[in-house]
């Protein structure tokens, strides 16, 4: 075409952004899917004059549905719960445990006035010191956790445990999956631990930290420590696994070439086996995540160690007309921080891996 | 006259803290256990009233699961003190259970406990109760009107089950005590078989004190005996119905103490000092102006962070009623003491009783000497470190000298029989002949061998 037609310019030009928007909107698709977000990317692509009807399906599939299905939901708790009548009287209905949740969250506020009452307190407790010659002191706040700092000491006990079980789990991994002979050993060891359930494990791990950890100010409350350990115990195996089967399941000619290149143990490891065996690798840690974080409020409700499991004890012991509902916010709390784990798990295995192999 | 002595010792109470030297503190942060019941409230209100902060002492107040865990961990040093059972530090200390050498300088009350059967054993323990002129069953409920249910359960070949919290538990005594003054034998303990089951009629089982009411619920036991609010709970949930509280089973019996390891008071003498200071304030506070602050106490143990419970279960029993059956109110002002009557000092005789009631159902499986009650009970139970906190209050203005027993030897005048359910004396000067005036249980020489008792 020698005319240039200004019309056909301008068509091509928004031909072009289109084009790159698109691109753009599937290059987010990918992280609204790591989040769980899926739906965005129709919502995004109808706003961006895409066949509206092929996304307002797709609309439909991934937000109109799971909303509808929320709503059931509600609604059959909401009917059904008042129907059972415990002794604490009707099971609360969901418009009882959000108003736990709105009073969790007030009582956290208020437990700030505590605070600043404390505070004043220690103030006045200073100023007599000082009065007396003394040094004065700075204490933190030594009352009760809020609800918030509760979520805060698990997630925290939770991912110590995890790391440890990491540390643990991926080299043994790799051992076992490069030796047979390692993999002979550790096996019996695997079989009979993993299903070992934490409140077995919480006995031995409480006696053997109270036994060995003796200093009283040491980095870790002992509480945290057992927790954690208990974590680890019981979070180790899938890493452990799965990273065994990734490094046991290398493509052979890549093993060759190793050989044919004269690579030593640790350049072999870290060029060859760990890439190719980070897809499973990431696999097993985020089903170890999982599990520990079961684990942890497992353990936490068992030993009355501080975070969610801690809580949920308390408030059934309390027996309070609002425990019910209380405890059921921490329920859908406990699940909604999984969730939230595991997409973050997922986040960084999406980054750190170029397969397909999830 | 009286109002000028009320406005001076008021302005006096608020001008000395901060004239009166502090003491020089060996350890200021501590964290103190407690298990959710009433009988908790000086730990909650020293915490809350700021008497812990007036003393210098920065203290952090955890709920524990049961007393198996709360005495762990007073014992590994997890906690620096801990609200007790009397028994624990006891049986610690001679070694029965976990062996460890606990004190306590601080008594935290008196009564505070009841006995609570499921709704169908009172059904058919009612017939057998005498009424009063109302209709109301007349009180206090002896346990001779449970024994024909008992029969009942074992003509139909099943075991007639009952709660408490602990082997060592006051609960654990006063449940027996009752059940052998009403004629019914609840079993015996033996250093092979700790079951506590030798040769029950009613077999005794523990579960810890908050458990209590879910598991009566479920059918596993017929009834409990356990402190406030847990027999109020019941009466609420309407499962079950208090038969007798032991303010009624003995007129100002001692309850938990304050219990910290010998260790701890060695190494941090002016802690334990300032520990036993602010708790006494506590005390004198939940008593004072007749109970007047019971309801503020009430609303501080009903937070989630202590009791939990809702604030009518507790305020049943802590303001001076008690419900037994539902809309059967009635008046029981002394149902929890928490300084009146020295509640807060630790008698040796008060110590003494427990050792006697674990020698009597064989936890001391053989026969000690009146010294060795004598000694155990000056090695445990510390007054001297009561009243030196004591005269420290007085001197500060924060107390009253005629308030404390300052020349008793440790021994209360005996409780004289009129105070005690089946009417038998109780001194403490003398275990042996009081082992001898109990019906039911272990004396003199006697031991458990096998199932059976000897001697």
């Amino acid at each position: 075409m020698t005319t240039v037609d200004p019309d056909f310019a301008a068509s091509a030009a928004r031909e072009a952004r289109r084009e790159r928007l698109f691109t753009r909107i599937n290059t987010a698709d990918k992280w609204f899917n790591v989040l769980g977000l899926s739906w965005v990317t129709p919502i995004l692509r109808a706003a961006a004059g895409d066949n509206p009807q092929a996304q307002v399906k797709e609309i439909w599939r991934l937000l109109a549905i799971p909303l509808l299905a929320i709503a059931a939901f509600l609604l059959l708790w909401g009917t059904l719960a008042p129907k059972v009548q415990t002794s604490l009287g009707a099971v609360p209905g969901p418009a009882q445990v959000w108003e736990q949740a709105v009073f969790l969250h007030e009582d956290a506020r208020a437990k700030g006035a505590q605070k600043a009452d404390f505070d004043a307190k220690v103030a006045q407790l200073n100023e007599r010191l000082i009065a007396q010659g003394k040094e004065p002191k700075e204490r933190a706040f030594t009352g009760a956790p809020t609800y918030y700092q509760q979520i805060w000491t698990s997630i925290k006990t939770v991912f110590f445990g995890f790391l440890i079980a990491t540390a643990v789990a991926v080299p043994l991994g790799i051992a076992a999956g490069l030796s047979k002979t390692a993999n002979a050993a550790l096996n019996p060891l695997i079989q009979i631990f993993k299903p070992v359930s934490p409140l077995a494990w919480l006995p031995i791990v409480t006696m053997i930290v109270s036994a060995v950890y003796v200093t009283q100010d040491g980095w870790f409350a002992k509480s945290f420590l057992i927790s954690a350990i208990t974590v680890t115990l019981c979070s180790l195996w899938p890493t452990l696994i799965n990273t065994a089967l990734g490094v046991a399941s290398i493509d052979k000619d890549l093993v060759n070439v190793s050989k044919v290149l004269k690579m030593n143990t640790w350049t072999k490891i870290t060029k060859l086996v760990l890439p190719s065996a980070l897809p499973l690798i990431f696999t097993g840690l985020r089903l170890s995540l999982g599990v520990g974080w079961m684990v942890l409020i497992a353990a936490e409700m068992l030993a009355q160690n501080p975070g969610l499991g801690k809580f949920v004890w308390d408030e059934f012991q309390n027996g309070s007309s609002q425990s019910l509902a209380k405890i059921m916010v921490a329920v859908f709390t406990i699940g909604i921080i999984g969730f939230l784990l595991d997409r973050l798990m997922y986040a960084i295995q999406s980054m750190f891996t170029f397969s397909n192999n999830r | 006259m009286k109002n000028l002595l009320l406005a001076l010792t008021t302005t006096t109470a608020m001008v000395s803290p901060a004239l009166a030297e502090m003491l020089e503190l060996e350890k200021d942060e501590l964290t103190f256990g407690f298990i959710k019941l009433t009988d908790m409230a000086p730990l909650a209100v020293a915490y809350e009233q700021g008497y812990f902060l007036d003393e210098g002492l920065f203290v952090t107040l955890e709920a524990q699961a049961n007393w198996k865990v709360l005495l762990d961990g007073v014992i590994d040093g997890q906690l620096d003190g801990a609200h007790m059972l009397a028994g624990q530090p006891l049986a610690a200390t001679i070694g029965y259970g976990t062996e460890a050498h606990i004190i306590t300088p601080f008594s935290m009350d008196l009564n505070g406990n009841g006995i609570t059967v499921s709704n169908e054993v009172w059904e058919k323990m009612l017939p057998h109760i005498p009424k009063m002129d109302d209709g109301r069953p007349q009180h206090p409920i002896s346990a001779a009107a449970l024994a024909p249910v008992v029969e009942e359960f074992r003509n139909q070949g099943k075991p007639f089950n009952m709660g408490m919290v602990f082997p060592v538990s006051t609960h654990n005594y006063e449940l027996r005590y009752w059940l052998a003054a009403g004629g019914l034998n609840p079993g015996f303990y033996s250093p092979e078989n700790v079951t506590g089951q030798i040769g029950a009629d009613v077999f005794l089982s523990v579960t810890p004190p908050p458990q209590m009411p879910a598991t009566l619920e479920a059918g596993t036991i017929y009834g409990y005996c356990v402190g406030e609010p847990w027999n109020q709970q019941a009466v609420f949930k309407g499962i079950g119905v208090p038969v007798i509280t032991d303010y009624q089973l003995w007129k100002n019996n001692p309850e938990k103490v304050f219990g910290i390891t010998a260790e701890f008071a060695e190494q941090y003498p002016n802690t334990t000092l300032a520990v036993t200071k602010a708790l006494i304030r506590a005390a004198i506070w939940l008593d004072e102006n007749d109970n007047a602050n019971r309801p503020e106490a009430v609303e501080i143990l009903s937070r989630p962070e202590y009791v939990g419970a809702d604030y009518e279960v507790i305020a049943n029993s802590m303001t001076g009623t008690f419900e037994f059956e539902k809309g059967d109110k009635r008046e029981i002002p002394d149902f929890n003491v928490f300084f009146r009557y020295n509640a807060t000092y630790p008698f040796y005789s008060d110590a003494i009783w427990y050792l006697t009631q674990m020698r009597r159902w064989g936890q001391i499986a053989e026969a000690k000497p009146d010294s060795w009650y004598d000694e155990v009970a000056r090695k445990v139970y510390k007054p001297e470190i009561y009243l030196e906190a004591a005269r420290l209050l007085v001197d500060e203005g924060l107390a009253n000298e005629a308030d404390f027993p300052w020349d008793s030897d440790g021994y209360k005048a005996p409780t004289p029989a009129a105070d005690i359910i089946d009417g038998i004396p109780y001194d403490g000067r003398s275990p042996n002949a009081y082992l001898e005036s109990l019906p039911i249980g272990l004396k003199g020489e006697q031991i458990v061998v096998g199932n059976e008792v000897q001697g």
